[in-house]
């Protein structure tokens, strides 16, 4: 178990924290976001429910859209693209 | 892929998956369990109303993801004010219903004695949860959605309370001279050796020659109505809950309210409309507290209520009255609050595995003089923690957020380091985030907001010392390298 933050293709990146409680996926995400530029596309799989609404509000707050959001039994998979 | 959350996670059917079945079983074994006590004895129903109230605080901190170190830490480390709002909005509605509640004559609340243990315990405690992952109700409702990483720190905090209250001979030169002779005046049974070991001699030396109170019995008009509701409620709950609110306002959730709605310059109505935006942003946060006010009022109502109809005074005399003696303190008492506590509970289970493992810990005041170290079974205030967990693992269960999730090395070390500094901190400041803090800024106890201040400080230093470790050289450059390197690129199937 590890965080894997990678990079898909041009302006689309992934990052997996699985297995992370608070407070690592949502300040992981915070990073991986600043890494990114404008426009360019996030994977995020988290699976620590509390984060999510975190990451939700931090999202809202910076201007960030989350526009997918595919919830399986226990994790979380969300498309956020930066504003 | 492209599903939408709320329709996937509010709307799965309780029937439509395994984990509903597992939630109904819950309910039924919990339902099963009661039923099979009061056919025992009526009087469990003493203990019951711990662990149902325990259940439905279970569920509403798993709803709202009510958690302190969240609210805490996100605001300092990513400034969301989501949870700190949720746990304001908390606190003044708690303040009405323990006001209601103290008007009745049911309270249940003792205020604590005023001194620096109190920001100091704070300090430590908001240290150490930061690294925890979360606060004292925090852990017990995240061990509920499966978190092991979680159940480590309340095992952390139970075992480093146990030992911290029951110091051995060695610590007592940390103690000042006058604490040792001042506690050694108080005349205390010789099973108890007050003058010997740092807790006691903390507890006896110092504490015991401190005061407290609270709002109400400061102005003390003689009216029980405007005692309560202008000192406890207004004074010391209300009002500072309202100043903070609009301080996170200001310093978090406006600047962004203002991009959003392309404002350029705001009316006053425009700000009030920005602070009840923030407010509807945290909902099931904001949800979660405000059914935690009421049934926090609730449970002071009903414990006070069964006091009187069974005429006693502590849980410990009912003990005795159904022959169970053992684990009892040489008062013939338990800890028993009577309203929403984490800690002591905690440190009593500590203490109770302890003993079973030859070790005395009943010659300290902690144990032996105020709250025993009953059978988990039958203590009552650890069987609301224990309904914490359940409760939030109905919850978790039914809306398909429940998972078992093991720790790696790092989680479960910060987790056991963290949560000893919770325990070390819950013990000198006289509880955690809760006892500490919310029961007591809700009762008109101002101390709860000196712990809270204390607790801020070691969050702050927490989120600090918390980003150095995260920022440290090889997991940024790890963290860079991933993204400039395309021959570490992956392909994600299905895309």
């Amino acid at each position: 178990m590890a965080i894997k933050f990678d990079k898909v293709s041009d302006g689309h990146y992934q990052l997996d924290v699985c297995g992370y409680v608070c407070p690592y996926p949502q300040m992981y995400t915070k990073k991986a976001l600043q890494k990114l530029g404008s426009d360019d596309e996030l994977m995020l799989i988290f699976d620590n429910p509390s984060s999510g609404e975190s990451i939700t509000a931090m999202c809202e707050t910076e201007g960030n859209d989350i526009f997918e959001r595919e919830e399986s039994e226990g994790s979380s998979t969300w498309m956020i693209r930066k504003g | 892929m492209a599903t939408d959350s709320a329709q996937v996670m509010k709307s799965p059917g309780l029937l439509a998956h395994k984990g509903g079945y597992k939630a109904i079983a819950l309910v039924a074994l919990v339902m099963i369990l009661s039923l099979g006590l009061l056919d025992n004895d009526m009087r469990w129903i003493y203990l019951l109303v711990y662990l149902w109230f325990g259940l439905v605080y279970g569920m509403l901190l798993q709803y709202g993801r009510f958690c302190m170190a969240s609210a805490i830490r996100d605001l300092f480390a990513i400034k969301v004010p989501r949870m700190a709002v949720g746990v304001m909005i908390a606190t003044a509605l708690f303040s009405i219903t323990a006001g209601l509640v103290t008007v009745s004559g049911y309270s249940t609340f003792y205020p604590h004695p005023l001194g620096w243990h109190i920001i100091v315990g704070g300090l430590i405690f908001g240290f150490g949860m930061i690294f925890t992952g979360g606060c004292a109700s925090g852990s017990l409702y995240k061990t509920g959605e499966g978190n092991m990483g979680s159940m480590l720190v309340l095992l952390s905090i139970s075992f480093s309370m146990a030992l911290f209250v029951d110091l051995g001979s060695w610590s007592n030169s940390l103690a000042p001279a006058s604490w040792i002779e001042s506690a050694l005046a108080k005349d205390m049974p010789e099973s108890l050796s007050v003058g010997n070991g740092w807790f006691d001699i903390f507890t006896a030396g110092y504490v015991w020659n401190l005061s407290g109170g609270t709002m109400a019995d400061t102005i003390g008009t003689g009216n029980v109505w405007i005692d309560v509701f202008a000192g406890n409620v207004l004074i010391v709950a209300i009002l500072p809950t309202l100043a903070i609110l609009v301080v996170l306002y200001m310093s978090t959730y406006r600047k962004g309210y203002i991009r959003r709605n392309k404002l350029e310059s705001l009316s006053l109505s425009d700000e009030l409309r920005g602070i009840w935006g923030m407010i509807i942003t945290s909902r099931n946060t904001a949800i979660a507290g405000l059914g935690l006010g009421v049934f926090a009022g609730l449970q002071m109502w009903a414990t006070g209520a069964l006091r009187e109809h069974y005429e006693i005074f502590n849980f410990g005399e009912l003990l005795m009255k159904m022959g169970y003696t053992e684990g009892l303190s040489i008062q013939e008492t338990v800890f028993d609050p009577g309203y929403w506590y984490i800690t002591t509970q905690e440190a009593q289970l500590g203490g109770w595995v302890l003993d079973k493992a030859g070790i005395d810990v009943m010659d300290n005041i902690f144990f032996g003089l105020m709250n025993g170290i009953p059978n988990p079974l039958i203590n009552a205030p650890l069987l609301m923690s224990f309904g914490i967990i359940v409760g939030a693992a109905i919850l978790a269960l039914s809306r398909r957020e429940f998972k078992w999730k093991v720790p790696n090395m790092e989680t479960a070390i910060f987790a056991l380091v963290g949560g000893a500094l919770m325990g070390i901190g819950a013990r000198l400041g006289m509880g955690c985030n809760v006892g500490a803090f919310f029961a007591a800024v809700t009762n008109g106890d101002l101390t709860g907001w000196i712990f809270l201040v204390g607790m801020l400080g070691g969050g702050l230093l927490g989120v600090k010392a918390f980003n150095m470790w995260l920022n440290r050289g090889s997991v940024d450059d790890e963290f860079d390298i991933y993204l400039a390197d395309p021959a570490k690129n992956r392909l994600i199937k299905n895309e």
